[in-house]
């Protein structure tokens, strides 16, 4: 009986066994020795937090290369090496990831539903689509904090989530548990791609702001006197907070909730102020920028939109090169901002720091002639950014406009930008409303010259900013308002000695809304001058764009600029992109900056992954619940003056700078002011004492910061 | 009629893990999630109707002519694991995509009890061949709807606010308990 049964077990064991060893001859399939060698080396947690199933599929991701050696959340850099190392991969240095919580909080909870069944964010969401007045901020019920597999994330003293950074592995669960999109993966790229969305906590300033600036962040970190963190929140936006703190008409303002209240947080004094102070320290912050990863792209046009993009691409591990047209950077910038609003030694500082990333440089080449799309890349230039601006001036024929002292506004500023003879005699006429217009008004007054404006509509309709205009007035730039130039009279050798002009009165309101002016018969009036600047608007010179045969591969539009998506700013040619005044027309410094960042972000996408990803819900226009007028317990404090910094003789007679970077006392009230909105809520502490207002103290600057 | 009968005893009534107490550790390690569950399932259900069918045949042709019936257990633990090894190279050949999404379910399976007492339950009946077949199906089957309901509820408890020494294995266990009791209200029904 004994014997049967060992026979019978090893029989069916030998079976087995010949069975097994004939499919495994038959059925072998080879499998890549490194998948054992790499599961070996990982943690071995089995945990999933790699977004696998467990670390043998992990194993097999990487040997696909679906995943890189990064792929253990809880091994830490040393299996990362050690992966690298089965895989001969070379290991760089890793952009750091953390969970990041965009909604700050504030006084949520009489905004909250507690509906007392079920204790769950997601609950809440399917049941009543989250809390009552914000419709996108955090819920406050803190399943993101139950769901982090590593105790990574807890709930702050205002019921809002906080991350521990020490321990979290940006594994992403908390991501993705949260019905609200309030927290997100973030590393520097991802900060530097992000465009504003309209679930993202957006205080009304952060929504106007052209260049999407987190303006309530760098705000509250001045307010802390982490001068560099706020300088690096606004590097993840613009690269130029020296030059912008200066020549921003500050659209942001005119959205800020403060001026319900009182006057509006003076967002651009405080952006001026940290950035004089990084210069003024004469010590340049390190600027994040990740290691060359070999991809050559060409930036055509030295002005903010070029630089920008150019900073950024070089920030995201590209090989930007600059080409520009005149001897120097800046364009607009340097040519068409006068010195006393932006000196060129503080510009040159600027652009010096940005190039110190590692930007080449090509100046006095033209497109068109010195190169075209097709020689870049033929040089291995993989994408083309086109930012040369607008610098074509807008004609009007008038009778005489051909004589000796007549020319563009701009052509004057850029003379003056060169440093070269602008031949102004003494009596001059500037014709049109607008920026440029007033920069060479007053520059003129600055060479001596008495200066006449002359403006087709009345002063309230002028384009230019008021602070200018009032500037202007102020150093005895003459107004005509409401008058249309007819013609130029000239002298036997071709001088101009008068401009004709007819008087207007206001009419009927044309398309636009704007009452149209008409001429006044037999008002002819003359005015003697021997030199007259025309700037009644500028467009981008694309004549360059065109072939011998006239014919451009961009697509252009009626206005003169090229033809783009909105969002990605991509051409008809997939590899070129446009932004700036290029794409836009005339426009403002930050909305040029801001264009370059967006082209940097299409660009790393378009090299990196063949597409461009454009999020659903971009934030486009003013969130309209977001702007409300009725504030509640906010103490009026006073907004602080930028002072000017010269007076008399030396205002009109030299280009020294007029505006100056406010006081220490007075940039932390400034950064007090600020209520860091958000989309709704606030940080509703109880009112501070008066004597709470000391400037000293960080704990009663935070309560000032957060008083409302 | 009787195949019905026999399918929702199997399935309900004599639930291999909620009646029978069998596979517990795979029950508790795979029901984090409802996919996890959802492969497990299919996994245990493929296996378990092979195991018993090639068992049924060793039982028949092998074991008990030969008066070798006290040596079920382990002839059937040596077939199921052999068998277990086989299909796996099987599937990682010929359905690649089969293999990838049974995942390490199929090894686990090896030392899975739950099939193991669906093959020594169908000799126990004395099934026939076709109803060891419908039987080991309907055994997967009960096993799977077990596992993805346990799974659905801890996937909730998850987000649930449970005290510290509760949570995960405990809770669990616990919830087994529950749903076992519940399944007791099928018993007396169809068998
Ligand atoms: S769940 Fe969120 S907070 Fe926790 S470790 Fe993962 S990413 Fe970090
Ligand atoms: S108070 Fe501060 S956060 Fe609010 S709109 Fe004004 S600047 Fe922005």
């Amino acid at each position: 009986m004994i014997e049967l049964s060992i026979l019978a077990l090893f029989g069916i064991g030998f079976t087995a066994a010949v069975i097994l060893a004939v499919a495994s001859k038959v059925l072998y399939v080879y499998e890549d020795p490194r998948i054992a060698q790499v599961e070996a080396v990982l943690a071995g947690a089995n945990c999933g937090g790699c977004g696998f199933p467990g670390c043998n599929a992990a194993a097999v991701g990487v040997v696909e290369g679906k995943a890189g050696a990064d792929v253990c959340v809880v091994g830490g850099p040393e299996v990362m090496a050690n992966v690298a190392k089965v895989m001969g991969l070379e290991l760089k240095e890793m952009e750091p990831r953390l969970a990041f919580v965009d909604c700050t909080g504030g006084e949520r909870a009489e905004e909250v539903y507690r509906y007392e069944g079920v204790l769950d964010c997601r609950a809440q969401h399917q049941l009543y689509k989250g809390s009552k007045m914000c419709p996108e901020g955090c819920l406050g019920f803190g399943t993101c904090v139950q769901a982090c597999p590593f105790d990574a994330i807890r709930m702050g003293p205002n019921g809002y989530p906080v991350v521990n950074p020490e321990r979290c592995v940006a594994c992403g669960t908390c991501a993705q548990v949260c019905p609200r999109n309030v927290i997100s993966i973030n590393g520097f790229t991802d900060d530097i791609t992000h465009l504003n969305e309209v679930n993202d906590c957006l205080a009304p300033c952060r929504q106007r702001c052209p260049g999407q600036i987190n303006i309530p962040r760098y705000i509250e970190q001045a307010s802390r006197g982490d001068y560099a963190g706020a300088l690096e929140t606004i590097r993840e936006r613009i690269p130029m907070p020296l030059s912008i703190g200066r020549v921003c008409p500050q659209p942001c303002e005119t959205q800020c909730r403060r001026q319900h209240v009182d006057k509006s947080v003076g967002i651009n004094m405080i952006k001026r102020y940290v950035a004089d102070w990084e210069m003024n320290s004469g010590v340049r912050l390190p600027i994040e920028c990740k290691p060359d990863n070999g991809h050559k792209v060409a930036v055509v046009g030295g002005g903010p939109a070029g630089i920008s993009c150019a900073f950024f691409l070089r920030r995201l591990g590209y090989q930007p090169t600059i080409f520009e047209r005149m001897p120097l950077l800046g364009g607009q910038l340097r040519y068409g901002i006068p010195e006393y609003r932006l000196p060129k030694k503080v510009l040159d500082w600027e652009i010096q720091g940005i190039l110190d990333l590692g930007i080449d440089v090509r100046t006095e080449v033209k497109f068109g002639i010195d190169f075209t799309l097709d020689s870049l890349s033929e040089e291995g230039f993989e994408a083309t950014f086109l930012g040369f601006g607008a610098w074509a001036n807008t004609q009007v024929s008038i009778e005489g406009d051909d004589a000796k002292g007549v020319e563009t506004g701009t052509e004057f500023l850029t003379k003056v930008g060169l440093s070269v003879e602008t031949g102004i005699g003494k009596k001059v006429v500037v014709i049109g409303g607008g920026n440029t217009a007033i920069d060479a008004a007053r520059t003129s007054v600055r060479l001596g010259a008495d200066v006449t404006m002359v403006y087709r509509r009345t002063r309230d309709e002028m384009p230019a900013n008021m602070e200018e205009i009032i500037g202007a007035e102020d150093e005895g730039v003459k107004f005509q308002f409401l008058a249309a130039p007819n013609k130029f009279l000239k002298d036997e050798k071709g001088r101009v000695t008068h401009l004709e002009f007819t008087r207007m009165e206001l009419g009927e309101p044309d398309a636009s809304g704007r009452r149209r002016p008409v001429p006044i018969e037999g008002s002819e009036t003359r005015i003697e001058c021997d030199t007259v600047y025309m700037a009644i608007g500028q467009k981008p010179d694309i004549d360059c764009l065109y072939d011998e045969n006239k014919s451009c591969g961009l697509g252009t539009t009626r206005w003169r600029t090229v033809e783009a998506d909105k969002d990605t700013l991509q051409t008809a040619l997939p590899n070129v992109f446009v932004g700036g005044d290029l794409f836009t027309g005339p426009d403002l410094v930050i909305t040029a900056l801001g264009a370059g960042r967006r082209a940097a972000r299409s660009i790393h996408h378009y090299l990196s992954q063949g597409e461009i990803p454009i999020p659903q819900n971009l934030q486009r226009n003013m969130i309209p619940y977001t702007l409300f007028k009725d504030l509640e317990r906010v103490v009026p404090i006073e907004r602080a003056q930028m002072p000017h910094l010269c007076h008399g003789d030396n205002r009109t007679c030299s280009f020294a700078e007029v505006e100056g970077t406010i006081t220490t006392e007075d940039f932390e009230r400034e950064t007090c002011r600020c209520m860091r909105c958000g989309l709704t809520c606030y940080n509703r502490t109880e009112q501070p004492e008066e004597e709470g207002i000391s400037k000293t103290s960080t704990n009663s600057k935070k309560e000032l910061a957060s008083r409302i | 009629m009787d195949y019905f009968v026999l399918i929702i005893a199997a399935i309900f009534v004599n639930n291999i893990v909620l009646a029978q107490y069998l596979g517990n550790c795979p029950f508790i390690g795979t029901s984090k999630d409802t996919g996890v569950a959802m492969g497990m399932g299919f996994a245990v259900v493929f296996v378990a109707t092979m195991a018993a069918a090639i068992t049924w045949a060793v039982q028949r042709y092998l074991l008990a002519p030969n008066g070798l019936d006290y040596l079920q257990t382990i002839a059937f633990i040596l077939v199921i694991a052999s068998l277990v090894q086989f299909v796996e190279m099987f599937l990682k050949k010929i359905i690649p995509p089969l293999y990838k999404s049974l995942g390490i379910f199929l090894p686990l399976i090896t030392t899975n009890c739950a099939v193991l007492g669906i093959a020594i339950i169908c000799q126990r009946e004395e099934y026939s061949l076709l109803e060891t077949v419908i039987f080991s199906i309907a055994s997967g089957v009960g096993f799977m709807l077990a596992l993805v309901v346990l799974a659905s509820i801890r996937e909730r408890l998850d987000m649930a606010r449970i005290p510290l020494s509760m949570k995960g294995t405990p809770i669990a266990l616990i919830l087994a308990g529950l749903m076992s009791l519940a399944f007791f209200a099928f018993k007396g029904m169809a068998a």
